[in-house]
């Protein structure tokens, strides 16, 4: 697939044809099957051995720090803004993806850059600053390893720590015969060898260098870059400008607070006690330093974020992007990774945030596509309820009549049943007649000494399969068969009981 | 105690057998079971896909239904966090439903929860045996209610059980209701990983105490590995106190529901 198109696919976007290639592919259900079930397992031994029994409370309590934080949002930035132009830091505020690019390629352009060196974010993949960039003619270079591998194959991220976990070694083998003209090896550490090589001459060549940042912190006008592979480091220190694009949603009070978030990120991220490259910027190059660049500018992304920071979804500005989500969701396992998601974000956080960035309707079936089994909120390192707020998109996709008509009379007819218990069990009756008509073979436990005793408790397991089911339980029967409805019913049985015994006569004594 | 069993739509029309053997154990530890009959449903479908008004309007049935009840016991874990945490969202605080709502909610617990939080059951204490090997499904919303392996712990009271443990447990099965209608490609792919885990356990029985876990993971063995029976908590522990007698599937083929 064209990487271009991946991320930004025509709305509204329908993920179930991809879903339904990516779930007949094994290769690809292979790799992120056991990537992110390696991952989760990671990360929930690293969280336990060290945070033990507290594991929760520190999880509520990364959350609550930047719940505070961002309930004071305009008070943080500002002293944020305060403090990093003191350092010597030019600060810009972008209102959304154009204006943020337009600022980058304004700096571009007054510095004549280029080549840039870039280091991998999440907000410049979200604002499309590559392409920009490209577009006035900057040869800008991905030095991120994985998103490195990705440009070379005109491929997109799948995930937001580890973006090529849809590929294995033998793509990257190949495109590095192709592009780089690289001798045909699969050793990952001869790959690395080639990338590290190409990359120093990109790094040695730059004049501008970009990144994004995992936090803001207010107190210092510090940006924190956490890398594992020390790239950022060599994208903001060696060419004359570094430009870093922030979403707003970043700050943190103080560097006491960052604390708690680097024992968070890396261990949910890849189940690290630490990223293996922390670095705290504030501020360019000083006249007595050797090292850095002569500029900073660091540009603050809106891009949609005060819409979400409304009071009902707040708490999705929390998101550190550790992509621990990602790998605890059964759902991004199954649809083989990101790309089936249509976006830049993907898994439980993209299905929630997806739709609030880019339009409810153009997403429908982000929030619908999930079991709400909760994996996703236990794993969250700043326990953000990702069901709720599924379960929030799905109410508005009904207020706003974006649920499928046929759909939305089908649950309000259940609801009608529901609310008359004469109504409910006429129905549950005419439901088991119909799934008997449709029975394919019998059961089961014929062995029981009641089976078939009006009443009493031998006949109450379901008493066949239906194999194939027609109507709106077809898609039930494509991937298991279905219970016939037992014989007797658990009203019957009581009902006899009700007459032979009182009820307050039983107790003690079945 | 009083309890009102809840006893949720779908084991009342798929495994009454449950509900039975939980109203006779119950009665076993000396309690009085009363069964309100005019319950339906907690509202859950509704409030999952967003028709919060038709929830609404359930959820205040269920309130007024189990208004009276001195405890509710229910054999769903999603149920029971359905009346726990969600009826608590359909209404603003301070407002009556909401208290209500907070008053039924501290008296609402999952079966297996009932037994091991209120009620503190020894069940090798109470001489309950069961032979067989199984291997125990957690229902994901287990979590929800902040219950960490107490059906377990239970299981491994139990004269006789050989409990093997599931791998790849928290992997949810690919129910949620209506999603493995909507969804069936995915649902299905997750439903497959599930029977393959149980597979590999060699267990004669799957354990469970969610009624669509249980529809979903069952009829997914029945098609791929009919060699697995499901079986709920609740028959095991009656079957094990003699309270039900046991089934043995006549033909193992045909894929036994328990026994």
């Amino acid at each position: 697939m064209n990487g271009s198109r991946v991320l930004t696919p025509d709305l509204p976007f329908d993920m179930s044809p991809r879903a339904d290639v990516a779930g007949r592919d094994v290769r690809l259900q292979q790799f992120v099957n056991s990537a992110t079930q390696i991952k989760d397992h990671g990360r929930v031994n690293a969280c336990r051995a060290a945070f033990g029994e507290r594991y929760d409370a520190v999880r509520r309590l990364a959350g609550e720090i930047k719940q505070y934080t961002l309930d004071r949002l305009d008070v943080y930035l500002e002293r944020f803004i305060d403090n990093a132009t003191a350092s010597g830091a030019r600060v810009h505020f972008a209102a959304d993806a154009a204006q943020a690019n337009a600022i980058v390629l304004g700096i571009a352009r007054d510095i004549d850059a280029k080549l840039c060196v870039k280091s991998k974010s999440m907000v410049t993949e979200e604002i499309g600053l590559l392409a920009a960039l490209e577009s006035i003619g900057v040869t800008t270079v991905e030095t991120d390893l994985g998103e490195f591998i990705l440009q070379l194959d005109h491929d997109a991220p799948s995930h937001i720590v580890t973006p090529m976990i849809h590929k294995d070694r033998t793509a990257v083998a190949r495109a590095f015969v192709r592009e780089l003209g690289a001798r045909y090896t699969e050793d990952p550490a001869e790959l690395t060898r080639i990338a590290r090589e190409h990359m120093r001459r990109q790094f040695r060549g730059a004049d501008l260098g970009i990144s994004g940042a995992n936090f803001l912190v207010a107190d210092t006008g510090s940006i924190v870059i956490c890398t594992n592979e020390g790239n950022a480091d060599l994208a903001v220190s060696s060419p004359r400008v570094h430009v870093a694009v922030v979403g707003i949603e970043k700050v943190i009070p103080s560097l006491e607070h960052l604390s708690v978030f680097l024992k968070l990120l890396a261990r949910s991220a890849t189940a690290q006690p630490l990223t293996v490259y922390n670095t705290i910027v504030t501020g360019p190059r000083k006249p007595d330093e050797a090292d850095g660049p002569e500029q900073l500018h660091i540009v603050l992304v809106d891009n949609g974020r005060t819409e979400i920071l409304r009071e009902e979804t707040r708490e999705l500005l929390r998101c550190i992007r550790c992509g621990a989500c990602l790998n605890a969701c059964p759902v991004y396992r199954k649809v083989g990774g990101g790309h089936a998601y249509g976006a830049v974000y993907s898994g439980p956080i993209g299905a929630v945030i997806t739709p609030l960035f880019k339009g409810l309707e153009n997403y429908p079936d982000l929030p619908q596509a999930s079991s709400l089994c909760g994996a996703c909120f236990e794993a969250c390192p700043v326990h953000i309820d990702i069901p709720s707020q599924l379960i929030r998109l799905r109410s508005l996709l009904v207020e706003r009549r974006l649920m499928a008509r046929g759909s939305k009379l089908a649950y309000r007819l259940w609801a009608m049943t529901l609310k008359h218990a004469w109504l409910y069990r006429m129905s549950a009756a005419l439901q088991r007649i119909i799934i008997r008509r449709f029975s394919t073979s019998h059961d089961v436990r014929s062995g029981s000494a009641s089976a078939g005793v009006p009443g009493s408790a031998g006949d109450m397991l379901p008493a066949a399969w239906c194999a194939d089911l027609p109507g709106p339980f077809r898609a039930w029967t494509e991937a298991r068969d279905m219970p016939v409805p037992a014989a007797g019913s658990f009203r019957a049985w009581w009902a006899v009981r009700e007459r032979a015994t009182p009820p307050t006569r039983r107790a003690g004594g079945a | 105690m009083r309890i009102a069993l809840f006893i949720t739509c779908l084991t009342e029309q798929f495994y009454p057998r449950a509900a039975v053997a939980i109203v006779k154990v119950l009665e076993h530890l000396g309690h009085t079971v009363e069964f309100p009959a005019a319950q339906t449903c907690c509202g859950q479908p509704m409030f999952n896909n967003g028709l919060h008004d038709d929830a609404r309007a359930l959820a205040a049935r269920m309130l007024e239904i189990f208004a009276s009840a001195e405890h509710v016991v229910t054999p769903s874990g999603s149920c029971a966090a359905m009346v726990r945490e969600h009826f608590l969202h359909l209404w603003p605080e301070r407002s009556a439903e909401h208290r209500a709502a907070l008053a039924l909610a501290a008296r609402t617990t999952e079966f297996v929860e009932f037994l091991t939080k209120v009620e503190h059951v020894d069940l090798s204490a109470l001489g309950v045996r069961w032979p067989g090997s199984v291997t125990y499904h957690r229902s994901c919303h287990l979590r929800s209610l902040g219950l960490h392996g107490e059906a377990e712990t239970l299981l491994d009271q139990i004269g006789g059980v050989r409990r093997t443990p599931l791998p790849r447990a928290e992997q949810c099965c690919g129910f949620g209701g209506t999603f493995a209608v909507n969804y069936p490609q995915i649902s299905g792919a997750m439903v497959t990983d599930k029977v393959s885990a149980i597979r590999e356990t060699k267990a004669e029985s799957v354990v469970c105490n969610e009624a669509g876990c249980g529809m979903n993971i069952a009829g997914a063995c029945r098609r791929a590995s009919p060699e697995v029976s499901f079986i709920t908590i609740g028959e095991i522990i009656a079957e094990g106190l003699g309270l039900l007698s046991r089934v043995v599937p006549s033909d193992p083929r045909t894929g036994g529901q328990g026994a």
